[in-house]
């Protein structure tokens, strides 16, 4: 994928993704997803600091990105690119978009109101454990009184900016008509502040001051965290949409090759692809003839012939030769656009999904409000001095019912399980696919690509010396099978062998004509289409068959097992032939195979799964499985993905090994764990404090110690996902 | 209770002091990368290595 983009930018006449800046240098952000430690940010930052012109490297590890910088027209996009390459990182270009930088500026202002917050709960609690070990009598109204009124300077003006994010998502709530979590805390805030300034006026002996700015702190501890979490899905997914700006070779009249965006290309357009690219849309071959890979696209292992005439459909690998195509379609009626399509209308099936922490919502809100609303009527119709002691006593329910630890439980356990799993190799791209992945009873597998490497391995080495004969020609082709028989042969010499497009590798050598490629081109007996075969033949002598086949993840036994033991049922779903994929379920112990699948049937066949009400967990990899993986309930892709499908996905494995996903199965399932353990918590709380609340017992010391306290047990059962084994 | 006039003044102004400390950090991007600075103490600075040997011909 690195060769790829590096081909398409090296190529491209303008540079997309280099920003000038205002003092004449140009910079540029890649996304550097093998980054991870302090040798890799020394690997990268040393490369790109010894490139000509270069004027600062600079990488981010909690982002995984490097930004460039350089003056004069020494470097470009591509050249950046090939350097980090050759220093053994795959990187991608992005462009900071301007609703990213939007959302930056949302992170920062909540980091200062979080900062606003924490100065004025520090110092506001100076003035109130003063009053409150004062009132036994030893501090006299005036000096509470003064007290009182600093505190409330303080934390005024602190309250009213740093509580906005709440205020704003409550307002907003409201006026849709609806309630979230935000509107018991801006009432909670709003209230105490207010109920505070009339106790000051009146110089009576209790102020919550301290309390709405250190619910307002809890509380935006929460939000910057949730933020954060938000900030590095988001970054995972553009770097992954990074990939799709795709260019194309436009063959020009005058027989010039230019290159374009992909989704400039019109019908009729000659395009040119060179080995190792993608065909970019559904066309006719005019002149050339290759092999196709459609592992990405429909999960076939065997690559498929093409020759002039033919029709190819666009995603399809070309690994063979040049091969020049007139387009019949344009980007958007193409077959890759077609499974964007279903993509989107699988992301709009998961947007249903209700995260934990709304459903506690939609429950606590209206309870609370209730309660409150009644123990203000209560007081006002019972008491002696009815009105006063019935705010005060509703607002008192409100403060310490508020829903501080609510609103920490899942945010922390979600940074802490995101933190973990990234650590093994996983990249979590939402907070809620954690809470998705830990209800999943059924795994759906992909075969090609994901159970297998999608990277042929040579089966039988018979022969050792015809072997060694065989690699001297393989060596000079870039045919992924002969670059699997050169790996089986190991190192040695390279025969001048030239390419017969389409046919095989030909060379003489001592005389003889020496050829390896297709059976029927060395008239081979018994020469098959439908397997991984290379043929090779010396001079006169009888065709040797050299058989492959898709090398097996080395763990995939340990996972398909693993999976079991987790209580999931296994599926096989391959689009590739029945024989090959009943072979490997029988090998790994798989009861239910479904091969020779088309990718909208793939779909179905998750809804037939989930109609039962069980969630289903796809692991896919293709352009073919893409929908499939926007349909299922949680979905993972391995780094090797395609773009689309990667786009699709819930959780990327950066490394080979499928184990990690039993990891983010456990670590899911702890969080979840975790958060409901929150919640009961809270729910035990507030059964005990309400009453407290309503009987009007609640000064600002019970008060600000049972928010707290609640709080920080919340952060602490959190936090304990951080080590050891998740169970 | 004098020592009020002093001891209150001079708390809210060494919260404040942190308060701006705080804010100023946060504008000098000091919160971009939390975990590669932990892992920056490790890296040697280019300029703070020992120059290698000259390696002209003739030393050894």
């Amino acid at each position: 994928m690195a060769a790829l983009t590096r081909d398409a930018l090296a190529s491209a006449g303008e540079e997309p993704f280099v920003h000038a800046q205002p003092n004449g240098e140009k910079r540029l952000e890649l996304s550097v997803p093998e980054a991870h430690c302090a040798a890799c940010m020394r690997a990268i930052e040393g490369a790109l600091t010894q490139l000509d012109g270069v004027t600062g490297a600079r990488v981010n590890l909690s982002t995984r990105k490097v930004a460039v910088t350089w003056r004069g027209a020494a470097q470009s996009a591509g050249s950046v690119v090939t350097a980090l390459d050759r220093a053994g990182f795959a990187a991608t270009p992005f462009d900071p978009a301007a609703d990213d930088a939007a959302a930056d500026e949302d992170g920062r202002f909540l980091i200062r109101c979080l900062g606003l917050a924490a100065f004025g709960a520090g110092n506001v609690m100076m003035y109130s454990v003063a009053v409150w070990a004062g009132l036994g009598g030893e501090m006299g109204l005036g000096t509470r009184t003064v007290f009182h009124a600093i505190s409330g300077l303080i934390s005024i003006p602190i309250t009213l900016y740093a509580g906005q994010p709440f205020y704003r998502s409550a307002w907003k709530a409201l006026k849709a008509g609806r309630a979230n979590m935000d509107v018991p805390i801006s009432l909670a805030v709003l209230l105490s502040l207010a109920l505070s300034i009339y106790q000051t006026a009146i110089g009576a002996a209790y102020a919550y001051f301290d309390a709405s700015v250190t619910l307002l702190f809890f509380l935006l501890i929460g939000r910057v965290l949730d933020n954060r979490l938000r900030a590095r899905a988001r970054g995972a997914a553009r770097a992954l949409l990074g990939l799709q700006s795709a260019t194309a070779r436009l063959l020009t009249d005058a027989g010039a090759v230019k290159t374009i965006a992909a989704r400039d290309i019109a019908a009729g357009d000659r395009l040119v692809v060179m080995p190792g690219e993608r065909i970019p849309v559904d066309g006719v071959v005019e002149a050339g003839a290759s092999d196709l890979d459609l592992a990405m696209v429909s999960g076939e292992s065997v690559p498929s012939a093409v020759m002039p005439g033919a029709r190819v459909g666009a995603g399809a690998m070309n690994m063979g030769a040049r091969l020049e195509i007139r387009a019949t379609a344009t980007i958007d009626s193409s077959l890759v656009a077609e499974l964007v399509r279903i993509i989107e209308a699988g992301e709009q099936n998961r947007s249903a999904y209700v995260r934990l922490a709304d459903k506690a919502a939609r429950l606590y809100v209206p309870i609370v409000h209730t309660i409150a609303f009644a123990v203000f009527v209560g007081w006002w119709a019972l008491a002696d001095n009815g009105f006063a002691q019935a705010v005060h006593n509703a607002v008192a329910t409100l403060i310490i019912t508020c829903p501080c630890a609510l609103g920490l439980a899942v945010p922390a356990t979600q940074v802490v399980a995101v933190g973990r799993l990234l650590k093994r190799n996983v990249l979590v791209k939402s907070g809620d696919a954690l809470e998705r992945l830990a209800q999943a009873k059924i795994a759906v597998l992909d075969k090609t690509g994901t159970l297998t490497l999608g990277r042929p391995e040579l089966v039988d080495r018979a022969d050792e010396a015809v072997l060694a004969d065989a690699a001297r020609l393989a060596r000079a082709s870039r045919h992924p099978l002969a670059e699997a028989l050169v790996r089986a042969a190991g190192a040695g010499p390279m025969a001048a062998a030239h390419e017969v497009p389409g046919l095989g590798m030909e060379a003489e050598i001592d005389g003889e004509v020496w050829r390896l490629g297709r059976g029927v081109w060395l008239g081979a007996q018994g020469a098959t289409t439908d397997a991984l075969e290379l043929w090779f033949r010396r001079g006169a002598a009888a065709p040797v068959r050299f058989l492959f086949r898709d090398a097996p993840r080395p763990d995939m036994k340990i996972f398909v097992d693993g999976l079991k033991a987790r209580g999931l049922q296994v599926h096989l779903l391959s689009g590739d032939r029945r024989a090959v994929a009943t072979a490997l379920a029988a090998d790994l112990g798989i009861d239910h195979v479904a091969a020779e699948v088309m990718p909208a049937d793939k779909v179905d066949y998750l809804t037939r799964l989930g109609a039962g009400g069980a969630k289903v967990l796809m692991v896919g990899d293709g352009l073919n499985d893409a929908p499939a993986l926007a349909a299922a309930h949680v979905s993972v892709a391995p780094a090797s993905a395609a773009d689309a499908a990667q786009a699709a996905a819930d959780f990327i494995l950066i490394g080979a090994p499928l184990s990690p996903i039993l990891e983010a199965i456990d670590v899911s399932r702890a969080a979840r764990r975790r958060v409901l353990e929150g919640f009961g918590f809270s729910a035990v709380y507030n059964v005990i404090a309400i009453p407290f609340g309503a009987a009007g017992f609640v000064t600002p010391l019970i008060a600000a110690i049972a928010m707290s306290g609640s709080s920080i047990v919340v952060v602490l059962n959190a936090l304990r996902l951080m080590g050891g084994r998740a169970r | 209770m004098n020592a009020l006039v002093i001891l209150v003044p001079a708390a809210l102004f060494l919260g404040l002091g942190a308060l701006v400390a705080f804010l100023w950090s946060l504008k000098g991007d000091q919160y971009e990368d939390l975990e590669g600075a932990a892992w920056r103490v490790l890296v040697e600075d280019e300029e703070d290595k020992v120059p290698a040997a000259d390696p002209a011909p003739g030393g050894r």
